[in-house]
């Protein structure tokens, strides 16, 4: 069995240190506080490795299916017997999984900030937010409860809306964080009300007796509910599409993925961390864990995840390809390798062979982690080192930045899927998977692997090669003025978790994922069709080969592309007018239509009547306060008057 | 000699209570109108005992009652002169015309 006490300090440490630190970091710990968060964080690595370890070769196999187990729980809040809020600890598959990548990737960034932050003012308080971040995101992970599960994921949007806004006094970061906070606020309304629906049907907040009521076609809960239509959808249509809808607001699905790349004002590590491989991936997450439902009770909703995945992953490549800030080309990236993750759970079913694109999905989520947190890392280094972040000031660094560019070009290439790299494995799965349910979704996959390979070269080639890097200090804006590490590439502490992180990167893929995670607990054999591998390598293969036509030396061939494709590139460079269409209806229509009645309402009706109330007294005390003259005998004469008028009451109405 | 009775005394009564308003509300001087709520104050005691021996001739409430405010009446003529006293030093004057600056 598991034991508990080591489970649950793995997210308690993190928490540990951000109290901690934001209460005494400012005074106490003003140099030493990167040092203790990495400490803490460190020992909870350590700890879910060993975690990890013992799961999945001592006590997790029982007659070789992987069991879940429930190591702790507490009754939070009970509402009724059966309806409970309770914080718990689940240990299975994924969750294990989860922990080791968000732990691992968590300590890479803590490791690497002792660099990239260091001399932040706030650094302090950075480490303690960071901190609240990987405790509310390992909590996430562990819930037992759906309801804990939407604690924790609230707790998770506060601490990336703290770290967007890190920069507190740069009004685009104010901007971006609270962009990302309403937007994913807003998914969390349907998530909520998705919970409430579940719930209600299945008569129970806890996990694994929902999902069992709710995946048992005889029971009286799911008839009930298939019974209640809304809108022509069952109430558990409903439900599951609404928690949907909350997994797409934090994983920046199509069309609520605008916050993502604003959230890339953020301190670079922190975009590493939480906008690219932890946080964004909780909504792929929650579909996961809650997969039985989606796949047994409402196929419907897993199709509307499949092309929902789908569509974010295509939009977000093309849009990709014409950005020119480094930091947003990867947002884009993310959202699109995200939208892979859910269309793979979307194609999958339940139970054995068929569930491959759940495991598919869940290797991309492992694998994507390594590699994006190690494209954002490098991008971080890259930044740190030119202090700008777009693309047409960067060029020639290769020599440079010798590590990065290694450890880049691995990234990248695990994300093109080239083999042997990780990525390479993952999407083969997911494209299998893919190929074996839906064919138009198959092609969109296709289409999407080749887009990343090209865009993700074309980052590659801009940064590292293109024209030759002009020295500091010739000329070179203000930027030249601040920079004192001329010629050094960022200290160890900068370079040693890139260094790790490509080795993930490059290995990961040779994890028999399948043996570990899969829907049923089963192992799942993986097997590789040499066949079926070419296509999307010879596309990954062409989309760098065309990046590297293009972008290699300095040219004018991606003015004249552009040229050509004039309307589309422009609508790709404007992210499809996205932003301003959700501008059009939030400004235009949903001031106009609800905003400006509402105030008017406010400042006429609310208003009024308390101005009304206030004017009333004035014009009425203004008439009678003459009767205050201080004049004795006058108040004689009323109080008189008052006790004659109360005897005449006495004697003659009341008897 | 014709007895008094009830009737008698209350008449006595309600004209010294009469006569007590009349002044508080028509004197202007303090230590006047102080003397008009005494009469008030009399014309209830007169009252009580009135009742007490006509009515309830067995019981001693309206004694005792009496003889409360006789109690108090005294207390409040320390105090009404104590703030005449004051009034007249700080206004030079026991008008109570004068004494009216607590007003709107």
């Amino acid at each position: 069995m598991p034991n508990a006490t080591i489970i649950a300090l793995i997210p308690l440490l993190p928490l540990a240190g951000f109290i901690l630190l934001g209460l005494f970091g400012r005074k106490i710990f003003k140099t030493s506080s990167g040092v203790i968060g990495t400490a803490l964080l460190l020992t909870s690595t350590i700890l879910a490795l060993y975690t990890a370890y013992d799961y999945f070769f001592v006590y997790g196999k029982v007659a070789g299916v992987y069991q879940q187990f429930i190591p702790m729980k507490l009754t939070w809040l009970e509402f009724s017997p059966g309806v409970s809020i309770d914080m718990g600890l689940t240990v299975d598959s994924i969750s294990v999984m989860m922990l080791v990548v968000v732990t691992f990737i968590s300590l890479m960034v803590h490791i690497y900030s002792l660099g990239y932050m260091k001399g932040e003012e706030r650094f302090p308080t950075y480490y303690a937010y960071l901190g609240l971040f990987t405790f509310s995101m390992l909590g996430l992970v562990l819930a037992s409860n759906i309801f804990q599960i939407y604690i924790f994921w609230e707790l998770v949007g506060v601490s990336s809306f703290l770290l967007i806004g890190y920069y507190y006094n740069k009004p685009s970061a104010v901007a971006a964080c609270k962009k990302a906070f309403i937007v994913t606020r807003f998914a969390d309304l349907g998530f909520l009300i998705g919970i409430l629906i579940l719930s209600n049907s299945a008569g129970t907040l806890d996990f694994n007796t929902m999902i069992s009521t709710l995946t048992s076609p005889d029971s009286d809960a799911v008839k009930n509910a298939a019974a209640t239509s809304f809108l022509g959808a069952s109430a558990l249509t409903w439900g599951a599409a609404l928690v949907f809808i909350g997994g797409a607001g934090k994983s920046a699905m199509f069309p609520l993925h605008i916050w993502l790349p604003d959230a890339m004002e953020g301190p670079t590590p922190v975009s590493a961390l939480i906008h690219a491989a932890t946080m964004v991936v909780a909504g792929v997450y929650l579909v996961a864990r809650l997969f039985p439902v989606f796949a047994l009770t409402t196929p419907a909703v897993l199709e509307i995840v499949g092309w929902v995945g789908a569509v974010s992953a295509i939009i977000a490549a093309i849009i990709a390809c014409t950005q020119t800030d480094i930091k947003r080309v990867l947002a884009y990236s993310t959202m699109s390798q995200i939208g892979y993750m859910m269309f793979a759970l979307g194609v999958s079913h339940y139970g054995g062979e068929a569930g491959l694109g759940y495991t598919a999905s869940l290797f991309h989520l492992f694998t994507h982690a390594m590699f994006k947190a190690l494209l954002f890392l490098g991008a971080g280094a890259v930044i740190h080192y030119i202090h700008s972040n777009d693309m047409k000031d960067m060029g020639g660094l290769r020599k440079y930045l010798p590590i990065t560019h290694i450890t880049f070009l691995i990234a990248c290439l695990a994300i093109a899927g080239v083999p042997p790299f990780a990525g390479f494995f993952s999407k083969e799965e997911i494209l299998l998977a893919a190929y074996q349910n839906n064919m138009t979704i198959y092609w969109i996959a296709l289409i999407t692997s080749g887009l990343t390979a090209f865009y993700m070269f074309r980052l590659y080639f801009s940064i590292f090669w293109n024209k030759p890097h002009v020295v500091h200090g010739e000329k070179h804006g203000p930027a030249a003025s601040v920079k004192t590490s001329e010629g050094k590439e960022g200290g160890f502490v900068m370079m040693l978790p890139l260094v790790l992180l490509a080795i993930g990167a490059a290995a990961a893929g040779f994890i028999p994922f399948g043996e570990f995670v899969s829907t049923d607990g089963k192992a799942l054999e993986s097997h590789f069709h040499l066949q079926f591998s070419i296509a999307p390598v010879a596309l990954g293969l062409a989309g760098i080969f065309t990046a590297m036509w293009l972008y290699k030396k300095q040219n004018n061939k991606p003015e004249k592309l552009a040229a050509s494709f004039n309307g589309l590139y422009k609508a790709a460079y404007h992210k499809f007018y996205i932003d301003e269409i959700y501008l059009f209806i939030t400004k235009k229509v949903l001031f106009n239509l609800i905003g400006r009645p509402a105030a008017w309402f406010d400042r006429n009706v609310v208003d009024g009547l308390v101005n009304f109330s206030g004017n009333a007294t004035e014009f009425v005390s203004e008439k009678i306060k003459k009767m205050q003259s201080g004049k004795v005998q006058q108040y004689a004469i009323y109080f008189l008057g008052g006790v004659i008028v109360l005897a005449a009451v006495f004697i003659y109405i009341w008897k | 000699m014709m007895n008094p009775g009830l009737y008698h005394i209350l008449f006595l009564s309600a004209a010294l209570f009469f006569i007590g308003v009349y002044g508080f509300l028509t004197r202007r001087n303090l230590i006047t109108m102080l003397m008009s709520i005494e009469l008030i104050l009399n014309s209830v005691n007169l009252n009580f005992i009135a009742f007490n021996k006509y009515v309830w001739p067995e019981k001693m409430d309206g004694l005792f009652f009496t003889l409360f405010i006789i109690a108090i009446a005294a207390a409040e003529a320390a105090v009404a002169i104590a703030i005449i006293i004051n009034l007249y030093r700080s206004h030079q004057s026991i008008d109570v015309e004068n004494a009216e600056d607590l007003k709107y």
